[in-house]
């Protein structure tokens, strides 16, 4: 043991003591430091302040920038982040974290609990969306001390401690936002945080270069000299780069799904699907519940019957995810599996339609459904592609229309489509990514990702919103589980795969993937070797 | 009947018309040839050109892509000659007015034809399908409206060389309908270049089809080769046959039409066809 591994490892022992709390991230020890890491950012972000904006890309690339309270294991529970410790009043109403000390921004600012609040309260509040329904149901924000931060709130939301990854609670400083308009202060450009590497240069339709930040209050931390994003349009490039070992690393849809089985045989690569479990990403066939024969439950469990989704996930997602079975996915929390199972069976979706009256004509069609074929690409038009085969199997004529990026969105949020697939994350709890798009209160119109079906069940309703108010996991677990029965049964849209997305990475990277945001994450742990 | 024999003479020309019957046969015994529906998912994907009942693979979902080639070459003609149809209609109609009547309403008919004629006719295309949406009806309409000012010009050309001809004179003298003589005394004089300038259209309308369901602006119900090569585009580092097969499609149908064109024009034209007959 020389002398750097041994002040880290007295370093880590001696946070472990301060918290309490196992750290979770291995530590390997005799990590190198140094090393550019080179990796893809598609589509280019068009900023790089996640508060302010949170497409995909943005938050790829500013976890990296901008660092919140907390991180979450692959089972969703919390870690220290920015705060060292927390803890939970037992009436759960108070929630009190204590901040590492020495922590800087990029400016060497000391970052302090009036950023955490000014950032939480103010900037996210107003600027991002999926924040503003967690944090507006805080009743008071305080900073009583530099390193302590209190949060009350109005009536108890069990994931409020969800709600603190770099995605959802960056902290941004106070000095530079306080007084200004966000969107239009300078500073947006410099892009400063408190993460581990800075932004040091941005060429629009290149790259965007960020180095290490020397004052980044975890010892040793980061490994990595720079980072360097490169933006590559072209799909069949990007998995060319990354033969050729010009990228290290790809996530999301950087590399088309088909290429993957080729790619994993590479020897100077691995592939894990790890990473995505925060967002649990959940597709399926979307019913307009408002129209015949949509709005019978027997004609939407036909669907279930009739569409193979093992051969679905096979075919066209190259196996890469699971079978959904339900609302909830099985990487989130609450997750019931004792539900009712819709195994592939166009016997049964016959016999459900005989008996809905819905005979097949001479041609051997019982009706006609249009379906909107999302424009995403071509994983979606294979899909779209799919289903119409094997609802034909069946008699239901589903006649594609295709349509460019703005009018499916226009469409689908205006509920001006019978059916369409989509895809929802889940954002680690029922209640912050799976009852927005079943309970009555959140059918709003023009806004993508409510409850765009129609969906509307009373005791549904009841459950949730009981569920996500309850105080111990025991009774949130028996609310949800029974809403999970109950919808299964009515299956308002037709579940279809838990989607894993491919991380391909250069062999010698450690550390990439430690926590349940994946690519999210800051990369300070990161290195080669 | 001379004319059919010129043209049974003119290698190339008959040439072009065996492989494009071998394509309208194709096209007519496709639900004969293959029963089951090109959409269907009848084997393993990405297998190889002579795998078990797949003579040319299998695509990316398992699909036969035979059996797609088979479906395809129905959709090609008909969006072809449809289309081709639509925009004879209109370029025969403005061209036939413009060069009857001439004067101001010959000077507008032919602002408005080089209005079309400013805009790229691809990119019109484009623009028309993804406005009023991708189905076999609107992209018909839509290649229609984008192939018809050429046709407008040839007919209006024919027609201001025919419309001082003797015969029409007499005609107009005898005080027969504008309609009549345009119908009986002109247009079948002036048929010939039409029918060439038309047989053309064809294969460029075909040629416009696949490029809009490259682009995923077809149809997305009907099996078309344009589709078949834009879905199998990205996978064409593993899987060649994907799009290789409906590509030399596209080629052969083509190139069968322009041969045929060909052929009618050395037919249709008498000084060429007198040299062929004596040949």
């Amino acid at each position: 043991m020389n002398r750097r591994e041994f002040a880290k490892l007295s370093v880590a022992a001696g946070a472990l003591g301060l918290s309490g709390i196992p750290l979770g991230i291995t530590r390997a020890v005799g990590q190198t430091r140094g090393g550019t890491l080179n990796t893809i950012i598609q589509p280019e972000p068009p900023i790089l302040v996640t508060a302010l904006n949170q497409q995909q890309p943005t938050l790829t690339l500013g976890g990296k920038i901008y660092e919140s309270l907390l991180r979450y294991d692959f089972d969703l529970k919390p870690l220290p982040g920015l705060a060292q410790s927390w803890e939970v009043s037992p009436d759960k109403l108070t929630y009190t974290f204590k901040l590492f000390p020495n922590i800087t921004f990029h400016d060497g600012t000391p970052l302090t609990s009036e950023d955490v609040v000014f950032s939480i309260m103010k900037v996210l509040i107003e600027n991002h969306a999926r924040a503003r329904s967690t944090f507006s149901r805080v009743d008071k924000a305080e900073a009583p001390d530099p390193l302590t931060v209190v949060f009350t709130l109005k009536k108890p939301f069990a994931p409020f401690l969800t709600a603190f990854d770099c995605t959802t609670a960056p902290i941004v400083p106070k000095h530079i936002y306080e007084g200004t308009d966000y969107r239009q202060n300078p500073a947006n450009a410099k892009a400063i945080g408190s993460g581990p590497f800075k932004l040091k240069e941005w060429v629009h339709g290149s790259h965007v270069h960020l180095v290490r930040h020397e004052g980044y209050y975890r010892p040793n931390e980061p490994y990595l000299d720079e980072i360097i994003y490169r933006v590559i349009p072209d799909s069949a490039s990007r998995s060319v780069a990354l033969e050729q070992g010009t990228v290290q690393l790809t996530q999301w849809t950087d590399v088309e799904l088909f290429e993957v089985p080729r790619l994993s045989k590479l020897p100077n690569l691995t592939m894990t699907t790890k990473g995505y479990e925060f967002f649990a990403p959940h597709t399926w066939l979307e019913f307009n519940n408002r129209i015949a024969p949509m709005n019978d439950k027997r004609f939407r469990q036909a669907v279930m019957y009739a569409i193979d989704r093992k051969a679905l996930l096979n075919r066209i997602y190259f196996g890469l995810g699971k079978v959904a079975t339900g609302p909830v996915s099985s990487k989130t929390k609450f997750y019931e599996k004792d539900v009712k199972k819709y195994d592939y069976s166009p016997d049964k979706a016959k016999a459900l339609l005989d008996e809905m009256g819905l005979k097949p004509g001479p041609d051997g069609k019982r009706v006609a459904i249009p379906f909107l074929v999302p424009p995403y690409g071509e994983t979606h038009q294979r899909t779209a592609e799919f289903l119409r085969q094997s609802l034909a199997k069946v008699g239901i004529d589903l006649q594609l229309q295709g349509i460019d990026v703005g009018g499916w969105a226009q469409r689908f949020g205006n509920w001006d489509f019978s059916t369409t697939t989509t895809t929802v994350y889940q954002f680690g709890d029922p209640a912050l990514g799976v009852s927005r798009s079943y309970v009555s209160s959140n059918i709003r119109k023009g806004i993508l990702f409510s409850n765009t079906s129609g969906y509307s069940n009373p005791e549904v309703d009841r459950l949730f919103e009981e569920a996500a108010t309850a105080t111990t996991d025991e009774k949130r677990q028996e609310l949800y589980s029974q809403v999970q029965k109950i919808m299964v049964e009515e299956v308002p849209v037709a579940w279809l795969l838990e989607i894993d997305y491919p991380n391909f990475m250069d062999k010698r990277l450690k550390n990439v993937i430690t926590t349940a945001i994946g690519v999210h994450e800051t990369f300070g742990s990161v290195s080669f070797g | 009947m001379d004319r059919l024999k010129t043209f049974l003479r003119h290698p190339t020309g008959m040439i072009g018309l065996l492989i494009l019957g071998a394509v309208v046969a194709l096209a007519v015994l496709a639900p004969t040839l293959f029963p089951d529906d090109p959409w269907d998912m009848v084997g393993a994907p990405f297998q190889p050109p002579g795998s078990e009942g797949l003579p040319l693979g299998s695509d990316m979902l398992g699909r036969n892509v035979a059996a797609g080639i088979a479906y395809g070459a129905r959709v090609s003609l008909t969006i072809g000659v449809a289309s081709t149809l639509a925009a004879l209609f209109i370029g025969v109609t403005i061209g036939a007015i413009a060069g009857y009547f001439g004067g101001k309403v010959d000077d507008l008919m032919m602002r408005i034809t080089e209005l079309f004629q400013t805009i790229p006719g691809f990119v019109l295309a484009i623009l028309l399908v993804a406005t009023i949406g991708p189905t076999l009806t609107n992209v018909i309409i839509s290649i229609g409206a984008v192939s018809w000012p050429p046709l407008a010009r040839l007919t209006r050309a024919e027609f201001l060389r025919l419309r001082g001809r003797e015969f029409v004179q007499a005609a107009v003298c005898q005080g027969q309908a504008p309609l009549m003589v345009v119908l009986r005394h002109i247009l079948p004089n002036a048929v010939s270049p039409i029918i060439v300038t038309g047989s053309l259209t064809i294969a460029t309308a075909i040629l416009i089809e696949s490029a809009l369901s490259f682009l995923g602006l077809g149809d997305p119900n009907m099996m078309s080769w344009g589709l078949m090569i834009g879905a199998s585009r990205t996978v064409i580092r593993q899987a060649w046959w994907m799009s290789v097969f409906p590509g030399v499609a596209i080629l052969l149908t083509v190139l069968a039409i322009n041969l045929v064109g060909e052929g009618l024009n050395d037919t249709l034209n008498p000084r060429i066809a007198r040299k062929v007959r004596t040949a």
